[in-house]
């Protein structure tokens, strides 16, 4: 496969490794590295490298799963809304299965009858939306940057085609305000970041200057284990030489400057506005919310939503996990009630979320 | 979630959608939102049936054969 078996050549793995092992070697103390990005978790889980790295060198998890820091209540406001009549609740699919804090999940709604569909791409909505002329298609608008502009798009084609029965309900979160958080936890020490793929794809490598100007490494990494044993490396040597910058490991994927189109389309239709998290609490201006004039396609503004009490699932950690203070062992129900067949939390639901990785790798 | 894939351009529609090819799968993705012209024969990095990114193959052969290079020097 072109662009992928190039990075995975073990000859090349071998090299980084040697390069690794020796400038771990002089280093004079331990070094803790974050990698943000979920699909970052999932790779290092699936290729083995946190046991090829030097014990010296910690690789820990962050909040990278758009789905596992979705808050309980926003997750309790989709089974609310799905449960509405005539409405088609559509999702990505790896939204399906997350509990809610009472249990129950999009996946038993609609065991329970309610019409809940799972879209690869949100722009099945369209269809979806002309095909339904008398129902209400509410569409969870969940992800980063990377796939916050496809719901831009899809937002903007609706507005342009007349359809009026189709609404967003906004979750979407940024990456940055994020990582200001993770710099700012006292119980928290990383000294370099694995910052992810593809947002960088879209907001390019000055997002992430906030890293340095810290005092800490930060490398746009890509996903093969070529990628990743480079980013490593990468961070390795700015700490080594204590000359830190956002340097971009995943140059084939990743333009300094982002793409500027996407961006664009992003911020014509949201604003940035202030989004809880799961395990890192409210960021200001960490979350994505419609612009006024696209009301029309807010499903907050068009649905009154009653007062939900909403808390955290009891006995999950995955709060803490997130900020990578624990790791998933750290919890009484890893493995013994919390399974993926049976997830308590949101990290063991997403094949991207610290649990689940853990569960299958570790 | 975040989760892209590359995939090699086949056709494109007048809809600006286009086929790619991800080593042997068949998808279709929506251009509307790539920030370069992309053509058939291009490859493409997509995400949840967008295509984001176009991959030019002089960065990445360089960034191999740069690698390659140091690991062959052995300059640890
Ligand atoms: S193992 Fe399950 S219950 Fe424990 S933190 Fe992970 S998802 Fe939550």
């Amino acid at each position: 496969m072109k662009f992928i078996d190039e990075y995975r050549d073990p000859a090349v793995v071998a090299g980084l490794m040697k390069h690794i092992t020796c400038t771990a070697r002089r280093l004079s103390r331990p070094v803790t590295i974050m990698e943000i990005c979920g699909s970052h978790t999932y790779a290092i889980g699936r290729f083995g490298i946190r046991k090829l790295l030097p014990a010296n060198i910690r690789l820990t998890s962050g909040p990278g799963c758009p789905v596992c820091v979705t808050s309980a209540r926003d997750v309790d406001l989709a089974l609310y809304f799905a449960g509405l009549p005539d409405v088609i609740f559509v999702t990505f699919g790896d939204m399906l299965r997350v509990p809610g804090a009472g249990g129950d999940s999009l996946q038993k709604k609609r065991a329970e009858g309610c019409d809940v569909r799972v879209v690869s791409s949100a722009d099945e909505c369209i269809g979806i939306a002309l095909s339904h002329p008398q129902k209400e298609i509410i569409m969870m608008g969940i992800g980063f940057e990377t796939t916050a502009p496809t719901i831009a798009a899809v937002i903007l084609a609706c507005r342009k085609n007349n359809i009026r029965n189709f609404s967003v309900f906004s979750v979407h979160k940024i990456v940055p305000p994020a990582i200001h958080a993770l710099l700012a936890d006292p119980l928290l020490n990383i000294d370099g970041f694995l910052c992810p793929g593809h947002v960088s794809t879209m907001i390019g490598a000055a997002a992430y200057q906030m890293i340095p100007d810290a005092g800490r490494a930060a490398v746009i990494t890509g996903f093969e284990p070529v990628d990743i044993l480079e980013g490593v490396w990468m961070i390795l040597r700015q700490i080594e030489s204590q000359k830190m910058e956002v340097a971009i490991q995943y140059s084939r994927g990743v333009r300094p400057e982002g793409n500027r189109r996407a961006m664009t389309l992003l911020q014509s239709v949201f604003e940035t506005a202030d989004a809880q998290w799961r395990g890192l609490g409210t960021i200001p201006e960490s979350g994505l919310a419609l612009r006024d004039e696209f009301a029309a396609f807010d499903t907050m503004k068009r649905i009154s939503v009653p007062d939900i009490q909403s808390g955290d699932i009891p006995g999950c950690g995955c709060g803490d996990i997130l900020r990578g203070i624990k790791l998933p062992h750290d919890c009484p129900l890893f493995r013994k009630v919390c399974t993926p067949v049976n997830p308590v939390g949101p990290c063991m639901v997403s094949s991207e979320g610290t649990c689940s990785t853990y569960y299958k790798y570790y | 979630m975040c989760i892209g894939f590359p995939g090699k351009i086949i056709s494109i529609d007048q809809d600006n959608y286009a086929i790619i090819d991800i080593s042997g799968t068949r998808r279709e993705v929506c251009l509307d939102i790539i920030d370069e012209e992309a053509s058939i024969g291009d490859y493409v990095i997509t995400h949840a049936g967008y295509a984001i990114h176009k991959i030019d193959p002089t960065t990445a052969q360089d960034k191999l054969k740069c690698l390659q290079e140091i690991i062959d020097n052995e300059i640890y």
